[in-house]
């Protein structure tokens, strides 16, 4: 056997190969993350656009940038009492790493996760798209569990805060051609139009699985499942009704309901 | 055998050894990405690089790698290298990112990649096993390319997402056929790519890795 091969050669290899290739990669890491991160927000601020119906897709950096900083107003809103705060800058706020926080957090308990999120942050952004002084929409994030992963997006409704504008996720790993259809722009055409509560303001929009009958009174409030993605379209669901609910932005909207807003 | 020349190890695996035609490796990813050419020129592009590098690190280490761990440090720099290759994309094309999103990852697991490491630059040079890295690279491209322009061309009448063919529903006369847009249609043109290459080049044909015995049973009519 050759010194090649001895075991003390082949450790030190091993430890040489390792630590050149980990230094290689943290430096590619550490070095593009501010032009990642950049890119990030503008692809985030590409789907609110998108979502609210104003495009974003195929516009240029430029574009986007202006157009999201002259049509959208961002404020920060407290879940629990449903008011704005001033106490947050919507520009800087981060709520994702909000909801890691002890401080500015809650623990779900297991029955009142149905999103599958552990923890809920106390205040969160939304985003308005205001004409004359009025609301003409409102871009709620939204989040929760599907099958691999947490699935990150917005939902869109009009000034009735009843009418969906739009709905898309912009973050998410499901499987590309099955769960990964959450992109596919047919069916998240299927959103708009489609009515979140009932009169008595309690969210009943829902995923249906073998289709929507059209003719059903129901159809207003259902929308075709993903075909072979039980789950993500299960996961979808549910986090628009933790959204939506007492857990979610509930009080927001009921505070916005009876202010006429 | 004589040495390989950097002309030949750079462009046998073009027709003559072609990656995809030939040893039919890295099947998955032809048929996952080549639904437009935008994103099958972004994994082309990748692929060569990825396989060109891991080829001259490999190589250039080759004579210190005991054999007992030889595929771990193979595993070990192409996935650095593929690692890299996507926090680039991310930073430089985050939306073409998005749309690769896990194959990037999964070249770690292309096997043109890993053959290419263990069956040339485990026993080449540096240079050549660069210039053969690429080679095999330039290979997958031209399927990748081929698969990517008639998909998109015949499936959304686009090329990079500019319109060639006027489409039925706008108004032209190109009905699209949905099929090409899907992974299976890949497949079908792989095939047909294969039996066009096999039928120019009848050297490729293999010999049949067995033959079929004749029934052997005979049985008498009631």
């Amino acid at each position: 056997m050759s010194t090649k091969e001895s075991t003390t050669r082949t450790l030190m290899v091993a430890l040489a190969v390792s630590l050149v290739s980990s230094v290689f990669v943290a430096g590619a890491a550490v070095s593009l993350k501010p032009v990642q991160i950049e890119n990030r927000q503008l692809d985030k601020q590409r789907s609110i656009l998108s979502i609210a119906g104003l495009g974003g897709d195929g516009m240029s950096a430029r574009e986007v940038k202006d157009l999201f900083a002259s049509r959208i107003q961002a404020r920060v809103v407290d879940l629990e009492t449903g008011a704005y705060t001033d106490a947050h800058d919507p520009a800087v706020f981060d709520p994702l790493k909000a909801a890691r926080d002890p401080k500015l957090s809650d623990a779900l308990a297991g029955e009142e996760d149905i999103a599958l999120i552990k923890r809920r942050e106390r205040f969160t952004t939304v985003y308005m798209v205001e004409k004359d002084g009025k609301l003409e929409s409102l871009i709620l994030p939204i989040r929760g569990y599907g099958l691999w992963s947490t699935l990150h997006g917005f939902m869109a409704v009009k000034g009735d805060l009843n009418t969906v504008v739009g709905m898309g996720f912009y973050q998410h790993a499901e499987t590309p051609g099955l769960g990964g259809e959450v992109d596919n722009p047919n069916w998240k055409g299927l959103w708009p139009g489609k009515q979140l509560f009932d009169e008595q303001g309690k969210p009943v929009i829902r995923i249906v699985k073998g289709g929507v009958d059209p003719a059903s009174p129901e159809a207003k409030h259902q929308v075709d499942a993903l075909a072979g993605a039980t789950l993500t379209s299960n996961g979808v669901d549910r986090l628009i009704q933790f959204w939506l609910g007492e857990q979610g932005f509930g009080p927001y909207l009921a505070k916005l309901r009876s202010k006429g807003v | 055998m004589a040495k390989p020349t950097v002309k030949e190890v750079l462009f046998n695996p073009v027709f003559a050894n072609n990656p995809i035609g030939l040893q039919i490796l890295g099947i998955c990813s032809a048929l996952a990405v080549t639904s437009n050419l935008q994103t099958a020129l972004v994994m082309s592009l990748a692929l060569t690089l990825v396989t060109g590098f891991s080829n001259l690190f490999i190589s250039m280490i080759r004579n210190q790698i005991p054999s007992s761990i030889r595929m771990i440090v193979q595993m070990v720099i192409i996935a650095s290298l593929v690692i890299v290759v996507d926090q680039i994309l991310k930073a430089y094309a985050y939306g073409l990112s998005k749309q690769l999103s896990v194959f990037v990852g999964l070249i770690i697991t292309n096997c043109i990649v890993m053959g290419r490491a263990e069956a040339f630059a485990m026993q080449n040079p540096p240079v050549l096993s660069f210039w053969d890295g690429i080679g095999n690279g330039l290979g997958y491209s031209v399927v990748l390319l081929t698969l990517g322009v008639i998909r998109e061309l015949f499936g959304a009448g686009k090329l990079f997402g500019v319109e060639i063919i006027a489409l039925a529903k706008d108004g032209g006369w190109y009905v699209p056929n949905g099929l090409l847009l899907l992974p299976p249609s890949a497949f079908f043109l792989i095939g047909l790519l294969i039996w066009a290459l096999r039928t120019w080049r009848k050297e490729q044909v293999e010999k049949p890795a067995f033959r079929m015995a004749p029934q052997v049973v005979e049985k008498e009519a009631y």
